[in-house]
């Protein structure tokens, strides 16, 4: 795609982003969670397609955001406002700490192992969370009451989350224009031949996994807010949903793409919510099924689908 | 001519089998080095030993007077000594252009570094290099698309875009049609007359390695065999035997 059309479509999702609230006000907490979807994936993207490392502990960042936000809203004694945006920082802090830490750890270890030691990771925090009462352990924690007007918090957090996820795209979009963007795909390609010619891989690999997770846990404070309440296992680390849809949301719309995982969290989102409305009670066959088509008939998901297609067209033209 | 590199009675064994007993050589600045030897002579692992890919189980390696053994591959390449892969290793889904861009000195340094757009310099001279080997059409061209020979071509280049002191060749003509390897041979001397950069190669095709190489060493079981001119080589009766069997 060239630049022009990216700015095009860009243009299209921020009408859309601050325009629909007020269009269709009943769908404004499906975008709010569209947008989550779209950083799921957008971070996701950065290690599992740029840089070649499946991840599936990314949740861990997001669910730190969320537990920080809501501790210091419980606790820190001040106006919502000043605690969100204090919950918030510290939230980012600890999930870029907590990414310095087990990147420092596992980052050493490659292809399935990594996923797996991930996957661990995602596991170990849900236990801990609903073992320790600091953080209301099993029962979760609930979020303070939004001080506005009725309506209001749904705009708000949508809002918010939309920006979450410009700032992302845009901060991602500039990332893989520089030569760091050249390095995880090198990383990806062939790491062993990337120490060999010098280039630093493992900070830039934790790099990316801190880039990752300040944005996963911004957006988790955010959604932890918006839902009103954080369940260690179904929210904050929901392996199993959130964890894997972020996974299939980039495979869905091409990994290593710069579009990609954004088209990927919009199709797979609508598609879930018409499940939802449609098949309800088969949502959850639906969503295997769907997933399975995506693996077997899109490996190189709806953004390689189309390039192959263009260049099947333009090999074919004289 | 000072000694750039300095191999003392380095070893390195695979369980049983010794395949680096003691070796000992030197390549001097400004050089083309051979090193020759039968299939399972310990070449490719000298390499790896000297390169740090490969860890040393005794004996020391120098470069530029510094004993660098210890370290891996990474500083090892900061310092300016490269090596390439016999099986050639270039990065497969990045376009030639972006192979030549990562492989840039520049990308050594820290993140914040990193963290810049490639500069126009770096692009030229990337271009330019791949011009230089012959690359320069398939510069879009995704590296894992192209054929061996071409592979060996970027991944020449890509060393070279390292700008390293001295750069390591594990077979640069295996793969490459038989009539560019005239052209190659040109490019390699231009390379070390021209960029400065001191060669190590190693290479199975005799009228190459004649041709090219100032001295060569020739390893057989692990061990150096013999060590000289070109034509003190050729004419070493020990090299024969090694290569040919005959008693």
């Amino acid at each position: 795609m060239n630049r022009l059309s990216d700015w095009h479509i860009m243009g299209a999702l921020v009408v859309l982003g601050l325009g629909l609230p007020f269009v269709a006000p009943s769908l404004i907490t499906q975008l709010s969670f569209l947008w989550l979807m779209v950083v799921f994936a957008m971070t996701w993207d950065m290690l599992g397609g740029r840089m070649g490392y499946n991840s599936f502990g990314n949740i861990v960042f997001f669910g730190i955001g969320c537990y920080a936000a809501a501790v210091v809203q419980r606790d820190a004694g001040l106006p919502y406002f000043e605690a969100l945006a204090l919950g918030l920082a510290l939230g980012a802090v600890l999930a870029v700490a907590a990414a310095l830490l087990f990147g420092a750890a596992l980052l050493g270890i490659r292809g399935h192992y990594f996923a797996i030691g991930t996957l661990g990771l995602g596991i170990t925090a849900a236990e801990i969370a609903a073992g320790w009462d600091y953080v209301g352990a099993g029962s979760g924690m609930a979020l303070p009451l939004y001080p506005g007007a009725l309506g209001a918090r749904e705009f708000f957090f949508c809002f918010s989350l939309f920006a979450v996820a410009v700032v992302c795209f845009l901060c991602l979009r500039w990332l893989y224009g520089t030569r760091f963007g050249l390095a995880l795909n090198a990383i990806r390609d062939d790491q062993d031949k990337a120490d060999a010619m010098g280039l630093r891989t493992t900070r830039i690999k934790v790099f990316a996994w801190c880039i990752s997770a300040f944005f996963l846990a911004i957006s988790g404070g955010l959604a932890a807010n918006m839902i009103g309440f954080i369940d260690p296992r179904d929210v904050a680390f929901a392996g199993a949903t959130f964890g894997v849809w972020m996974v299939l949301m980039a495979i869905l719309g091409g990994k290593g793409t710069l579009w990609g995982p954004v088209l990927g969290a919009i199709v797979f989102h609508v598609t879930q919510e018409l499940f939802w409305t449609y098949l309800l009670g088969w949502q959850r066959v639906a969503l295997g099924l769907l997933i399975v088509v995506i693996v077997v008939f899109f490996p190189q998901g709806i953004m390689g689908w189309i390039a192959e297609r263009r260049a099947a067209r333009e090999g074919a033209a004289p | 001519m000072t000694a750039m590199l300095e191999v003392r009675d380095v070893t390195k064994r695979f369980g049983g089998v010794v395949a680096n007993d003691r070796i000992s050589l030197t390549v001097k600045q400004g050089e083309i080095a051979g090193l020759i030897g039968p299939n399972g002579s310990g070449k490719t692992t000298l390499f790896g030993c000297i390169t740090g890919t490969l860890p040393v189980d005794g004996g020391e390696v120098y470069f530029e007077g510094q004993p660098i053994s210890h370290l891996r591959a990474g500083p090892i390449a900061r310092l300016g000594l490269l090596r390439t892969w016999q099986q050639t290793r270039i990065y497969g889904e990045m376009s030639c252009a972006e192979n030549m861009a990562i492989s840039a000195r520049e990308a050594h340094g820290g993140l914040l570094s990193l963290l810049k757009p490639v500069p126009v310099a770096t692009r030229v001279r990337a271009n330019d290099l791949l011009a230089f080997v012959g690359l320069h059409e398939k510069r879009d061209e995704r590296g894992g698309r192209l054929s061996f020979g071409q592979q060996k071509l970027l991944e020449f280049a890509m060393a070279l875009m390292n700008e390293p002191k001295l750069l390591l060749l594990d077979e640069p003509t295996a793969g490459i049609n038989p009539t560019l390897i005239n052209g190659l041979i040109d490019r390699l001397r231009r390379a070390n007359a021209e960029l400065g950069v001191t060669l190590l190669v190693i290479e199975h095709n005799m009228r190459v390695i004649m041709n090219l190489a100032h001295r060569i060493t020739c390893l057989a079981h692990g061990e150096v065999l013999a060590e000289g001119t070109p034509a003190e080589i050729r004419d070493d009766a020990r090299v024969l035997d090694a290569y040919l069997g005959v008693a």
